[in-house]
């Protein structure tokens, strides 16, 4: 498959105009259905009461927080190697709903902390490794948009993506590797999950719903890098064309 | 190899031609350590507590203060691309980059960090984990800077960004030297953390060249 | 209705993660549709040959 077809504004526009009732209808149905059976529809914790229904929320946003990070550090290394404008400004659409993500995990990870361990806060591995996660969203971002030239802020942003992607592992073992006061996973384990079935729903269907969403999302904002990419060029040659108009 | 060696000599002539550069820093880091003393107020129980964590944060600020020029400076006068173009693996160029930095910013703040921890009242047990840490973690401080200081080689907005890039890499950094010190402070075993730190030290030492090399090459075409 | 919405006694907690989460969702889609759909003009008035000359 020549990926370097859907480069083109044009060929990506296609590509996203077939994927895109997938994508966002998918995430329609999954988000109703996560929604439904988290607030209504689910059973409260016998330990955490009611306030596991914040689980529904915080689990699959810390799931994204680190599935879009490794889809821009992927995006990074295409960018370096094969210099491909498509993984190009794919970091540069993803990186804002990645942190996003973060930000929506860092917060209601406090919200639910506050009424199980008495404080808004701790820190303890795996929320300080979360919060190294966002600071380096931010430096992306940062880097990325620091440069006359997109193409220089792309790459450059990239190399940091691949650095910063030693975090990832940090934060999935953090729980394992400290003794920490946040709770080691119970949903991945490779013996039974320690989760009761009538919570698994609400939460792979909030998890699947996500991950529909921000594909829909990241195809739409791709677009809208390619076309700005288009427009400057555009620009550019217009203002060139224009001179050279002038001097004739 | 050599062009390495000449890079590291190069710089620090440079260094000891013009010293004000590495007493400015130095005088960074002592005035903003004592600005924590008279921020938290002078009862020693209170300075001791958190004395290795001053010294510890002052020094990773300083040290990211003198990165900021570690590139900028060749890309300013054109010397960047012959290090680029050189037929020395750039890699090992920007190795010896960090050697040099090391030797001419870490090498003074770890002299006098003995002398800021006095005055912070840090506890007698701590003196000889606080410089071991200090060696140990400011190869790597050094190391991710330049990382920093690549990518941000001709960016609009110079300084704070390398703050923002770098800082996030500083962290475990810190938290493993500063844990150290307060284990021994606390009569329990440092090394584990001191293990954790070199092992961070490693690491850095080992995606450093690769990474600011590729950043320095995609910042001189 | 009433000890739905006081989530056993959570409600504090509860509602604010749900609510913070839909308005965080709901603003990037909007966002982002909003930057593509503006873009999309922008780029037909200039291949048009209407556009502004910056």
């Amino acid at each position: 498959m020549n990926w370097h077809r859907y480069a083109s504004p044009a060929n990506f526009k296609r590509l996203s105009d077939r994927l895109m009732p997938w994508t966002a209808g998918g995430a329609a149905v999954f988000l109703a259905i996560g929604v439904w059976t988290g607030l209504f529809a689910s059973p409260a914790d016998y330990q955490q009461g009611e306030t596991v229904r914040i689980m529904y929320v915080h689990v699959p946003a810390a799931w994204m927080s680190m599935f879009v990070y490794a889809n821009l550090a992927v995006a990074g290394a295409a960018a370096l190697v094969w210099r491909h404008p498509l993984a190009e400004v794919a970091g540069r659409a993803i990186a804002p709903v990645g942190a996003a993500f973060t930000f929506l995990c860092l917060v209601t990870g406090s919200l639910w902390g506050k009424p199980m361990w008495g404080t808004w806060w701790v820190w303890d591995a795996r929320l300080t490794s979360v919060l190294i996660l966002f600071f380096v969203y931010l430096a992306y971002m940062a880097l990325n948009s620091a440069f006359d030239e997109p193409e220089r802020g792309a790459r450059a942003s990239a190399v940091l993506a691949l650095v910063g992607a030693i975090n990832l592992p940090i934060i999935k073992f953090s729980v394992d590797w400290w003794n920490t006061l946040h709770q080691p996973a119970s949903i991945t384990r490779l013996d039974a999950p320690a989760v009761d079935p009538s919570m698994l729903v609400p939460l792979f269907a909030m998890a699947v719903g996500f991950t529909f969403f921000f594909l829909a999302v990241a195809l739409v904002r791709i677009r809208a890098e390619l076309l700005e990419r288009r427009l400057e060029a555009l620009r550019h040659a217009r203002v060139a064309g224009s001179t050279i108009v002038e001097r004739a | 190899m050599n062009a390495a060696l000449a890079l590291v000599v190069r710089d620090l002539r440079l260094a000891l031609r013009t010293p004000a550069e590495t007493l400015t820093i130095l005088a960074f880091f002592v005035i903003a350590a004592t600005l924590f003393a008279f921020g938290i107020g002078p009862e020693p129980q209170a300075l001791a507590r958190v004395a290795t964590g001053i010294v510890w944060v002052v020094a990773l600020l300083a040290c990211l203060i003198s990165l900021d020029r570690l590139f900028q400076s060749e890309a300013d006068d054109g010397s960047l691309d012959q290090l680029v173009l050189a037929p020395a693996s750039l890699e090992l160029l920007v190795l010896a980059k960090c050697l040099a930095q090391w030797l001419t910013t870490a090498l003074p703040l770890i002299v006098v960090s003995p002398i800021v921890a006095t005055m912070l009242q840090l506890p007698a047990q701590g003196y000889a984990t606080l410089l071991l840490t200090l060696l140990l973690g400011t190869p790597s401080l050094s190391l991710f800077g330049a990382i920093g200081a690549a990518l941000s080689v001709g960016a609009r907005k110079g300084g704070a960004l390398l703050a923002l890039i770098v800082l996030p890499l500083y962290i475990p950094v810190l938290i493993f030297a500063v844990a150290a010190v307060e284990a021994q402070i606390a009569g329990l075993s440092p090394r584990p953390h001191l293990f954790l730190l070199a092992g961070f030290g490693v690491f850095a030492l080992t995606i450093t060249p690769f990474a600011a090399a590729a950043a320095l090459r995609q910042a001189s075409e | 209705m009433a000890a739905f919405l006081d989530m056993g006694g959570y409600a504090a907690f509860v509602w604010p993660a749900w609510i913070l989460s839909a308005v965080v969702v709901a603003s990037i889609a909007m966002t982002s549709v909003r930057r593509l759909k503006s873009l999309e003009r922008e780029l037909a008035e200039v291949e048009n040959g209407r556009g502004e000359r910056p």
